[in-house]
């Protein structure tokens, strides 16, 4: 059983690993203001969010397999306080750090009518943190992380990300940029 | 009789196009990406039919520059 | 309502005769102010005092021209029963309008009588907070009024900045909340909620003034100069080539070249006459006879408003002389709204183009198209205010239109 827990908590760590990759993609795609892959703008969006919530089930998932798995040594206060932990503190600690912004950024993304624009705007910042941070967690503490299927896929979330981050810092980036005045952000 | 009507904040539209997609052909994009109504300004009638994607349009707009207001319309004689 | 006005104790001062209302104290301290006034009549009851001043017909003479009556009654209905959601009051004396020293004159020379009005008003709708907004050096004027009574101690002052918007009636609520003087949306009306969610009647310092002579005096009097839809006095600040800014009292419905002659412009030698200001229209010169009311202006697209006249002399081309106000207005937007931001821009920029001769014959087309592209889209009406002004050039100078269009100017390259 044990082992079950084991195996689910490594799978499903991967695959929110890769969930959330897809997700910064398709906001920085949102934040463009383009339709691509055949979908309209607001589809994109739509994908962009849930795709985000498949993540955060997954990676719910993946701390929840965990708990319950008694070789990982994970406490309940671990979940939730990063750097606390008996094994690899520091690299389960990014865990922890990443796993709190997600619930930040989910908690803020699905109130955002309430809070406004303004709070929801500055939380949803944190997503260029929280992607990171889950990578080096990844790295450090992942138990497949000498293979090479698992090298092959960071590299490509990697890599992908960073091609959308310089496209989203050019001058092309967002649609009609050329032909319109900036308005005053206030 | 009462009616809804899409409230257009300009001061917080950016323009991004997606209740122009959502709404069209009723609001459509000017030459800078924002929405535009024919014959209307900040305040666009929303007919019935029209309604459920207008919620959709107030829901996804990344801006929250829409909103959805019932106005009073006089009765028609 | 003939009823109401006899129920209102009458003056004891007897009150001023002909056009010459607003400054008949002639000196901006209080006992010049009492001498001729009188105290204001604050036994009134609110009921008298709205009905005095719907008999009177006041209107608004911050531009838009409202009827007072109807503001007041508006804030007055809306408010609620805490402190939380009593009426505000806010006088606006904020001239954004570079063509426009009406205003500051009347602040600078009677500033009693806009206190008067200004706790008038608060009086009728229940407001239990009131401000003043204006100019720096106007608010001078008023600090020296206040201090020379007890009953005005609690109007807040506030200092507007000076751009086009900063007085428009969103900008100035924003500007006392935030002290940001920038328009903003606006669900619903200010009367129903506006700062701090009260509600809240911005009004212009000239409309105050004339309420509290309509309290004193009643609407018989009021009405007793001016025309039927245009009654009691206005003042009119009227621009020409030799004459700058001067700031008049006229009577309502006065034809345009009776203002301008009583400024001494020759009217024998116009071009157009711009009324109402630069979210105005033009009326040519040949049109000079027409009267400042907002039935015979209503033609030409504008209204009295908040009566600026500026005359455009037989040499000047009329078509470059609106470039620059489109311009000017283009450049004034708080550039929060996309479709003004953008727009104005590119409505001026077409104009320009137009005005420098020999272009496509599309061009006006494409102005008219640009105008409504903005008309409407925006958190205030500065874009409707432009586009009616730029309509209102091709309409005004529709020959001379043509005439650049094939490669000349009717005034100077005949």
């Amino acid at each position: 059983m044990a082992e079950a827990f084991w195996a689910l908590g490594r799978a499903t760590g991967v695959v929110s690993l890769v969930l959330f990759t897809v997700t910064v993609l398709l906001g920085i795609l949102t934040r463009s203001g383009r339709p691509a892959l055949g979908l309209p703008r607001f589809a994109v969006t739509l994908v962009h969010r849930n795709v985000s919530l498949l993540a955060t089930v997954l990676v719910i998932i993946h701390v929840a397999s965990l708990l319950a798995d008694p070789y990982a040594q994970l406490r309940l206060v671990d979940v939730v306080v990063p750097f606390l932990g008996t094994a690899k503190p520091f690299w389960l600690g990014l865990g922890t750090f990443a796993f709190d912004l997600v619930l930040a950024l989910v908690v803020t993304g699905l109130l955002r009518q309430r809070l406004g624009q303004r709070a929801f705007r500055f939380v949803h910042w944190f997503s260029y943190a929280m992607w990171p941070v889950a990578v080096l967690h990844t790295l450090g503490d992942g138990s497949d992380v000498g293979k090479s299927w698992l090298v092959l896929l960071l590299v490509l979330c990697v890599g992908s990300v960073l091609v959308s981050l310089a496209w989203r810092m050019s001058a092309t980036f967002i649609e009609y940029q050329h032909t319109r005045f900036e308005e005053a952000r206030r | 009789m009462t009616r809804q009507s899409l409230h257009i904040d300009w001061t917080a539209c950016d323009g991004r196009g997606l209740c122009t997609e959502l709404l069209g052909p009723l609001l459509v994009r000017d030459e800078w990406g924002y929405p535009r109504a024919a014959g209307y300004g900040s305040d666009v009638p929303i007919p019935g039919s029209f309604v459920a994607d207008a919620r959709d349009a107030v829901a996804l707009c990344p801006r929250l520059a829409l909103s959805l207001q019932e106005v009073r319309t006089p009765a028609r004689s | 309502m003939s009823t109401v006005e006899m129920t209102i104790p009458r003056a004891a001062v007897a009150p001023p005769m002909g056009v010459n209302r607003l400054f008949a104290a002639g000196a901006p301290d209080l006992a010049s102010h009492l001498a001729r006034f009188g105290p204001a009549p604050l036994g009134l009851t609110p009921g008298q005092l709205l009905g005095e001043l719907e008999a009177s017909g006041l209107d608004g003479r911050g531009g838009a021209g409202f009827a007072t009556w109807r503001k007041l009654a508006a804030a007055r209905t809306s408010a609620g029963p805490t402190a939380y959601s009593a009426p505000v009051v806010i006088a606006n004396g904020a001239e954004g309008e570079p063509m426009s020293a009406k205003d500051e004159i009347l602040l600078r020379h009677a500033p009693h009588l806009v206190l008067d009005g200004l706790l008038l008003a608060a009086a009728v709708t229940g407001a239990r907070e009131v401000h003043l907004y204006s100019g720096p050096v106007q608010l001078a004027s008023v600090r020296r009024a206040i201090a020379e009574r007890s009953d005005a101690r609690g109007v807040i002052l506030h200092e507007a900045p000076d751009y086009f918007v900063s007085g428009e009636a969103s900008a100035v609520v924003s500007a006392i909340e935030t002290g940001v003087a920038i328009p903003r949306d606006r669900r619903v009306r200010l009367a129903v909620s506006g700062l701090g969610g009260r509600p809240t009647v911005v009004s212009n310092v000239e409309t105050l003034a004339h309420v509290a002579l309509v309290a004193r005096f009643g609407a018989a009097w009021f009405r007793s100069v001016g025309t039927d839809d245009s009654p009691g006095t206005r003042l009119l600040t009227v621009s020409g080539d030799a004459v700058d800014r001067k700031v008049i009292e006229a009577t309502g419905g006065l034809p345009l070249a009776e203002a301008l002659g009583a400024v001494g412009i020759d009217t024998s030698r116009l071009r157009a006459v711009l009324v109402g200001g630069y979210h105005g229209a033009w009326v040519p010169a040949s049109d000079l006879w027409v009267r400042l009311s907002n039935r015979e202006l209503e033609p030409y697209g504008t209204r009295p408003g908040a009566g600026i006249l500026v005359a455009l002399g037989e040499q000047h081309c009329g078509l470059a002389a609106s470039v620059g106000i489109a311009r000017y207005l283009a450049a004034q937007s708080a550039r929060q709204c996309g479709p003004c931001v953008n727009g104005l821009p590119a409505m001026a920029e077409v104009l320009a183009r137009l005005a420098a001769g020999g272009g496509s014959a599309r061009l006006p087309d494409e102005v008219r198209r640009l105008a409504a592209v903005v008309t409407g889209r925006g958190a205030c009406r500065h874009p409707d205010g432009t586009a009616r002004f730029v309509l209102s050039t091709l309409e005004a100078f529709e020959s001379d239109v043509r005439a650049h269009l094939a490669g000349y100017c009717e005034v100077t390259h005949p």
